[in-house]
């Protein structure tokens, strides 16, 4: 029996794909973004061990709920493809319940997911942390040309896609670097749309609880007006953003 | 001209163009919708915004809204205890108002009732700064006994005892018990010449039985009953309306209707005083009307919004302490909007949506209790509207219409909150509710009371062992439940009992079929408090802490246990069993004119009151820390958003919580999704899934928490700010404090 490293569940609406949602959030990721509001998803090994019977349990009381509310299952991270096995598993008795399935990722890992995973995936978050080679270095600790190459694996696939991309200030509002993003994302021929989210500081008190410091504590969260216009960047690639 | 036609002649030009034959013959105001009315499937892109002339009235009458909520009561009338025809006509604005009628000679002016009781009366006009007029103290102290009197004549020491240490609470036995709905419809469609005949009729069927009590009661009431309609139409007179003939036009329909409301507000301080279900039935009206050309839209729309204004303006004396109790001035003007009919089609109709549109046009507001019957069926333009309504105002609540259709049929309206009946047929004695929280600590504490040590309940043997044991801890709490069932419905019985024979609603129920259906509305409080209680002993371990006479005063709890409103089983089926117990007990014992037994889980906003007199539980929950409201898991609790909290209480039988199940949820914006556009789209999902999975009622905020600490610092700001609370909505600015903290302080399902 398969089994994974999960940190918990939850259930949401309209932010983690359509409709309300299954979330499950594994434990174990190989990026260090500055900004990771979720520090205690880190390492697999403070993760709780569950089997994917146990998982599909837990899914199985909400199943009715989430496909009435238009919804489905999307696992998240930490990132869920630190564990592909275990993530790919779910997705397939997922899709076998009937379920539209999501895979919220960095890409950094995509190499790690099979096509049959990708088969089993009806929606890829796929986060682009920067598209500038050194802010991506600076901002997670890892390289970005993994994840642009999941991209266009996803997109040869047929695999649909919303693109998310946390706006830091100081660190990815920069015009020319939002503007060439641009450029790629509407290159590719399966984004349903572009996700800006705002940067906060809402995950600072899990750094004080684990005896961290939250290396982006002091850095201004966007204004209204600085979202607004990089969204307005995305769109003039013929994007949709949000 | 009319004034020559016969009866017969006015009813038919009334009639002209209405389909179907049995509301003819009988009163029937269902039959007369459901051969008559248009439902409409489209979305509401065909309402239309305020008029000059609905601005001016609205704004002549809210402009009188700081000064009534600075002082508490903007004025009141001393020295007339109301009637139907007590007070000479009153106006907003004579010249322009299109629906008219006030419960006195001035708006916001407050009448008197002390039928209920004298000293409600006397300590709401003391408490404002009024003197009690002495002639009324000397005819209701000394010539006329009240409600309250007879109560506290018939109470035993164990009732007093119970309801003095809060464990039975909120008992009706000083004010109007309220909750029942005239079918003020009726007044629209038939004139009151023939509801009194009607009337009439039902009394002269009583001739020939035998003159028992009962029977010598029922005679009594309907003679009550047909002066009240006379008294009615008397005082529609005073208004330039002739009432006694049925409504000719959309606009006499309103008319008609209101007043038939107005005579019930007017005669009864009811605790919650609603409407019913009428906006499919004034649809008829306006759309033959609109097809005549006689209307448009636009005055259609007026028309709703003027009778709108009405609703939000219906007032009651009332104490500080009973404001303070259910926060602000609430009178439940329930109306229940859509549902689906017996034959499949929608009750949706344009006139639905114009209801709703009144929290745009007139600004949002927490009264009329704008309430609506939800169905995965319901028409998606009507669906989209209603959660775009509450995404924009936070003014609407949800009920199942699937749950209530087969009980109480496809003429079902609200009272008060959560409370089915079918309009016309059914009423309810209101009840109130029990502590189960606090019974659990008299089963610990074998009948004394945790805060005060006093002997309330039949002593047993209390727990003495240093942790609290499931098994025992059951069956002490089982007896202890046995106690409290006897004595509240003994209590009840009490009430109304003296409520009949002393304050009896003769206009409400002229509106009422004789014999009419009658429900017993116990109710449950503190539910998810006990629940937690008893997982916590089942599941962790629960040490108890206890003072120097032996009461147990604290609990310390080792390790985890699962919480209600996580969906999980194993605190969920403690919920389902406390509920299913109480009823099975509840119904061991008889009732004041053998009404049907229910129970709701409901606290309104008592809640916190239940709280601050409730000691420390073995849940965790401190002292005096406020219950969760209704049957919502306790704030913060809940951890796994506001789905699995809803299935957590979806799993509560509805079969034995016939009088209503409240879940009041707060989702911030962002929680129903990062595109607003999207948002509505999703409440409509999470609504049709909630129902789908048997869940009840959900009150809908959609709030950030921000807001409300804006609001707490700067309540000027937000003079319009609605917020649901269980079963009704407030306007946030006149909560208490206290109250105002518990809002906040409960789970805001949002995302990080």
């Amino acid at each position: 029996m398969t089994t994974g490293r999960i940190h918990s569940f939850d259930l949401s609406t309209g932010v983690d794909g359509p409709g309300t949602r299954f979330v499950l959030f594994v434990n174990g990721c190989p990026l260090r973004c500055l900004y990771c509001a979720n520090p205690d998803t880190w390492h697999m090994r403070d993760g709780k061990e569950a089997t994917v019977d146990e998982v599909m349990a837990e899914i199985e009381k909400y199943r009715p709920f989430i496909t009435t509310a238009g919804g489905g299952v999307t696992i998240t991270g930490g990132e869920p493809l630190l564990q592909p096995a275990f993530t790919g598993e779910v997705l397939r008795r997922c899709k076998e319940a009937g379920l539209h399935t999501a895979l919220d990722t960095s890409g950094f890992l995509g190499a790690r997911a099979t096509d049959q995973l990708l088969a089993d995936t009806d929606l890829v978050l796929l986060d682009i942390k920067s598209f500038d080679t050194d802010t991506y270095r600076e901002l997670t600790g890892g390289r970005l040309e993994p994840t642009l190459n999941f991209a266009e694996r996803l997109d040869r696939l047929g695999v649909p896609m919303w693109i998310r991309y946390v706006l830091v200030p100081g660190w990815t509002d920069d015009p020319q670097s939002v503007d060439s993003l641009a450029r790629f994302v509407a290159n590719l021929g399966t984004v349903d749309r572009v996700d800006v989210l705002p940067f906060h500081k809402l995950g600072a008190e899990k750094y004080d609880a684990l005896g961290i410091p939250f290396p982006l504590r002091d850095n201004p969260v966007p204004d209204p007006a600085m979202i607004d216009r990089v969204r307005q960047r995305f769109r003039d690639h013929g994007l949709s953003a949000y | 001209m009319t004034t020559t036609m016969t009866a017969g002649g006015r009813t038919s030009e009334a009639w002209q163009g209405f389909a179907g034959t049995a509301w003819r013959e009988r009163i029937d105001v269902r039959d007369f919708i459901q051969a008559n009315y248009t439902p409409y499937e489209g979305d509401a892109a065909f309402l239309t915004g305020p008029t000059e002339r609905t601005r001016a009235v609205w704004d002549t009458v809210s402009a009188l809204f700081p000064q009534e909520r600075r002082r508490g009561i903007l004025d009141v009338d001393t020295e007339t205890p109301s009637t139907i025809t007590s007070h000479a006509p009153g106006y907003i604005d004579r010249e322009r108002e299109l629906i008219v009628g006030l419960q006195t000679d001035a708006p916001l002016k407050r009448a008197i009732m002390p039928n209920g009781g004298l000293r409600m009366v006397e300590n709401s006009l003391k408490a404002y700064g009024y003197q009690p007029d002495p002639f009324v103290t000397r005819v209701f102290g000394t010539y006329r006994k009240t409600h309250n009197d007879g109560v506290f004549d018939a109470y035993t020491p164990a009732m007093r005892a119970a309801r003095k240490a809060g464990i039975i609470t909120g008992l009706p036995d000083a004010y109007g018990r309220g909750r029942i709905i005239g079918d003020y419809r009726r007044v629209a469609l038939y004139g009151t010449d023939r509801l009194i005949a009607a009337k009439r009729a039902e009394r002269a069927e009583l001739d020939a039985a035998p003159s028992a009590e009962h029977i010598i009661r029922d005679r009594e009431e309907l003679a009550e009953q047909i002066r009240a309609l006379d008294e009615l139409t008397r005082m529609a007179a005073t208004y330039g309306c002739d009432v006694s003939r049925p409504a000719r036009t959309a606009h006499e329909a309103v008319q008609w209707l209101y007043l038939g409301y107005l005579a019930a507000v007017k005669e009864q301080n009811g605790a919650a005083m609603s409407l019913g279900r009428t906006s499919t039935f004034l649809d008829v009206y306006l759309q033959r009307d609109l097809a005549a050309g006689v209307l448009d839209e636009t005055l259609a729309q007026e028309l709703i919004d003027d009778f709108v204004i009405k609703l939000r303006i219906v007032r009651f004396l009332r104490t500080p302490e009973y404001d303070a109790l259910f926060s602000g001035d609430p009178t439940w003007v329930t109306e229940s909007i859509g549902g689906i009919g017996a034959d499949d089609r929608t009750l949706v109709t344009r006139t639905s949506f114009r209801f709703l549109q009144t929290l745009y046009n007139l600004g949002p507001a927490p009264e009329p209790n704008l309430t609506v019957l939800w169905s995965p069926q319901l028409p998606s333009g009507f669906k989209e509207f209603c959660a775009q309504v509450s995404i924009d105002t936070s003014a609407v609540q949800y009920e199942s219409d699937e749950l209530m259709r087969p009980r109480t049929g496809d003429d079902t309206a609200i009272a008060c909150c959560v409370s089915a009946m079918a309009v016309g047929r059914q009423m309810q004695f209101f009840g109130a509710r029990v502590n189960l929280a606090k019974a659990l600590l008299y089963a610990i504490n074998g009948g004394r009371d945790e805060i005060s040590g006093e002997r309330i309940a039949p002593e047993t043997a209390p727990l003495t062992g240093e942790y609290l044991e499931y098994e025992e801890l059951s069956k002490v709490y089982d007896g202890m439940l046995d106690w409290l069932a006897e004595t509240y419905v003994g209590a009840l019985n009490v009430i109304h009992y003296m409520h009949d024979k002393y304050a009896y609603e003769r206009i409400e129920m002229a509106l009422h079929d004789h014999p009419v259906h009658r429900f017993m509305a116990c109710g449950i409080a503190g539910l998810s408090v006990a629940t937690d209680s008893l997982s916590a002993v089942k599941y962790a371990r629960v040490k108890v802490i206890r003072d120097e006479t032996g009461l147990a005063v604290d609990y310390e709890i080792e390790g985890d246990y699962p919480a209600y409103g996580n969906n999980d089983d194993r605190a969920d089926t403690i919920a389902v069993g406390l509920v299913d117990t109480f009823m099975t007990k509840l119904r061991e014992h008889p009732t004041y004119r053998d009404a049907e037994h229910t129970q709701s889980v409901l606290t309104i906003t008592s809640n916190v009151v239940y709280g601050k007199h409730t000691g420390n539980t073995p849940d965790g929950r401190r002292a005096g820390q406020p219950f969760a409201p209704g049957a919502n898991p306790m704030n913060g609790r809940d951890r796994h958003g506001v789905a699995a909290s809803a299935l957590s209480v979806a799993k509560l039988p509805y079969e034995h919580a016939r009088d209503g199940i409240s879940l009041t949820t707060t989702i911030t914006p962002e929680g129903l999704g990062h595109v607003p556009g999207e948002r509505g789209g999703h409440l409509v999902g999470i609504l049709d899934a909630y129902m789908a999975s048997g869940g009840f009622h959900m009150n809908v905020n959609v709030l950030d928490r921000a807001t409300l600490e804006d609001a707490m610092e700067h309540p000027d700001k937000y003079p319009e700010l609605t917020i649901r609370v269980s079963g009704y909505a407030v306007n946030f600015v006149r909560l208490t404090r206290e109250q105002q903290l518990d809002v906040i302080s409960r789970t805001f399902h949002g995302t990080l």
